[in-house]
């Protein structure tokens, strides 16, 4: 059985294992953003739709955790920073990356990761690599 | 403040680890030091403000209940490490509103060893290890680090001078000097932030007595204020909290507010508590501040200024490096310190003639709140 999404609102998962962040545009700010909120999160407009977001982008920000922040049971060591996605305009989104072989403006890709999920049980969350 | 609020009483309990006290124990303590210095007792105050963030519910009444002082209305107020500050700014604004004569304000954290959990966080979030706090406050460090200039040495040097002041401070968790290698060859956490650079979460409280009338020292403003838009820490857009870009920071917000009630600029004050969460974290209230433009926090390394001695020492008491950070009584501890020295009662870590003091908080939800005193 393919496994679950670790949250269904903000990383989709298709039948074939292809993964989507899901974001939120407003028309009226012109803006993108992650994860979807009900208002654009910048300027307030309550004119939000669904965004399904690029599936690549640079890396911006780049940091290794050595120790499991609380009620994290994946492996140490692991990236996390921000990526700058593609399109416009400018959005930036806190990711899990690798945690070595990663340098600032890296071209990467999203990629579902398994971790054991709130319920103990392995989920789907995601990672950007390259 | 329309009407002047003056500070009574201090008291604290030392910031550290205790096993076998709890919370409670250690908010009598600080408030019966509070109280005893203001020269009342319990009874004597008409409402009391507690700022805890992982104290439960009540935890104020608790620390009342235990001294016989209940009746009075007790507000327990959260706001991440602002916890103590939003509680003064409430209790400071009903007295100069004329609703009390004389309040109580308290804060008291009892915190589990390492990284904290945090109900800001979603299950998944916390699954995904999006949660890591240290992860933040290094990408924030990166950031500063390649828009000034500023060096992992530099870094270094904030936890040399805090650490330097802290050995005066009896009431310090951390009370041995530390070299910039010292520093640089502790543990790495998160690039660039190795362990010494880190301030511990622990125990403590701290309290303080305001009063309408009479002497002391003068809370002359005091602002609470968050982020718009965007948070500090956690996985939405907009990051403000780590690139701030075209976005007035909440430190600049909750400091040019108080200084506008106080009167009083960045160049009036002489000595400085603000928030040491990691080094960085100091080096970036120094601008936000108005200490010094960005960038310009290595001349104020350079030159001395911001060392006990120097023109405008910045944390004397050792900051939360060296004392740890118990959340609800950080903000209060500051208070407690500055009091004190504007008094001329820090002893050796005291700043002579110091006249006008400033406290400074940040925190989770983008709480920062900026307390200016006089004497």
């Amino acid at each position: 059985m393919a496994l679950l999404s670790i949250a269904s609102s903000v990383l989709r998962v298709d039948r074939d294992g292809q993964a989507t962040l899901l974001g939120g545009w407003s028309p009226t700010s012109g803006l993108r953003h992650f994860p979807l909120a009900p208002v654009c999160p910048f300027t307030g407009a309550d004119d939000v739709t669904p965004l399904d977001l690029p599936r690549a982008g640079a890396v911006w920000l780049h940091t290794t955790v050595q120790a499991p922040p609380p009620g994290y049971a994946g492996p140490v060591p692991y990236g996390l920073g921000i990526v700058e996605l593609d399109g416009d305009p400018l959005l930036r989104v806190v990711t899990r990356l690798p945690a070595e072989g990663i340098a600032v403006g890296d071209r990467v890709r999203l990629h579902t990761e398994e971790v054991p999920g709130p319920e103990g049980d392995p989920v789907l969350t995601w990672v950007f690599r390259p | 403040m329309s009407s002047e609020v003056r500070i009574a009483g201090v008291g604290l309990h030392p910031f550290g680890r205790f096993d076998g006290l709890t919370g409670t124990d250690m908010g009598v303590v600080a408030v019966r030091a509070a109280l005893g210095d203001a020269g009342i007792g319990p009874r004597d105050v008409q409402a009391a403000f507690c700022g805890t963030a992982y104290g439960g519910v009540a935890a104020g009444h608790r620390v009342l209940g235990a001294l016989a002082g209940t009746g009075i209305p007790i507000y327990d107020v959260e706001a991440g490490c602002a916890s103590g500050g939003a509680a003064l700014q409430l209790g400071a604004a009903a007295v100069a509103a004329g609703r009390y004569d004389r309040v109580l304000v308290f804060g008291l954290e009892k915190m589990p060893k390492g990284v904290i959990r945090s109900s800001f966080f979603a299950p998944w979030q916390e699954s995904a290890g999006l949660n890591p706090a240290p992860a933040f406050f290094a990408l924030r460090a990166q950031r500063l680090l390649a828009e000034t200039g500023l060096t992992d040495d530099h870094l270094a040097q904030v936890v040399v001078k805090n650490r330097r002041h802290g050995v005066a401070n009896p009431d310090a968790m951390f009370r041995k000097e530390v070299t910039v290698h010292d520093v640089l060859s502790s543990r790495m956490v998160c690039p660039p932030l190795t362990l010494f650079m880190l301030c511990s979460p622990n125990e403590g409280a701290a309290a303080v007595v305001l009063s309408r009338a009479g002497g002391g020292v003068r809370v002359a403003g005091v602002s609470l204020r968050s982020h718009l838009p965007g948070n500090v820490l956690g996985e939405e857009s907009p990051l403000c909290g780590i690139d701030d870009t075209g976005v007035t920071p909440p430190s600049t917000l909750a400091a040019n507010d108080a200084f506008a009630e106080a009167g009083l600029g960045p160049e009036d004050v002489d000595v400085v508590e603000c928030q040491d969460t990691d080094a960085a974290r100091e080096l970036l209230a120094w601008a936000e501040l108005g200490l010094c433009e960005k960038g310009g926090q290595a001349k104020l390394l350079a030159d001395g200024d911001v060392f006990v001695g120097g023109r405008r020492p910045v944390n004397p008491s050792g900051g939360l490096l060296s004392k740890g950070e118990p959340l609800g009584a950080s903000a209060l501890g500051q208070v407690v310190e500055l009091v004190r020295q504007l008094r001329g009662e820090a002893g050796p870590r005291q700043v002579d003639g110091a006249r006008v003091a400033l406290a400074h908080v940040i925190g989770r939800g983008a709480n920062a709140c900026v307390t200016v005193l006089t004497r």
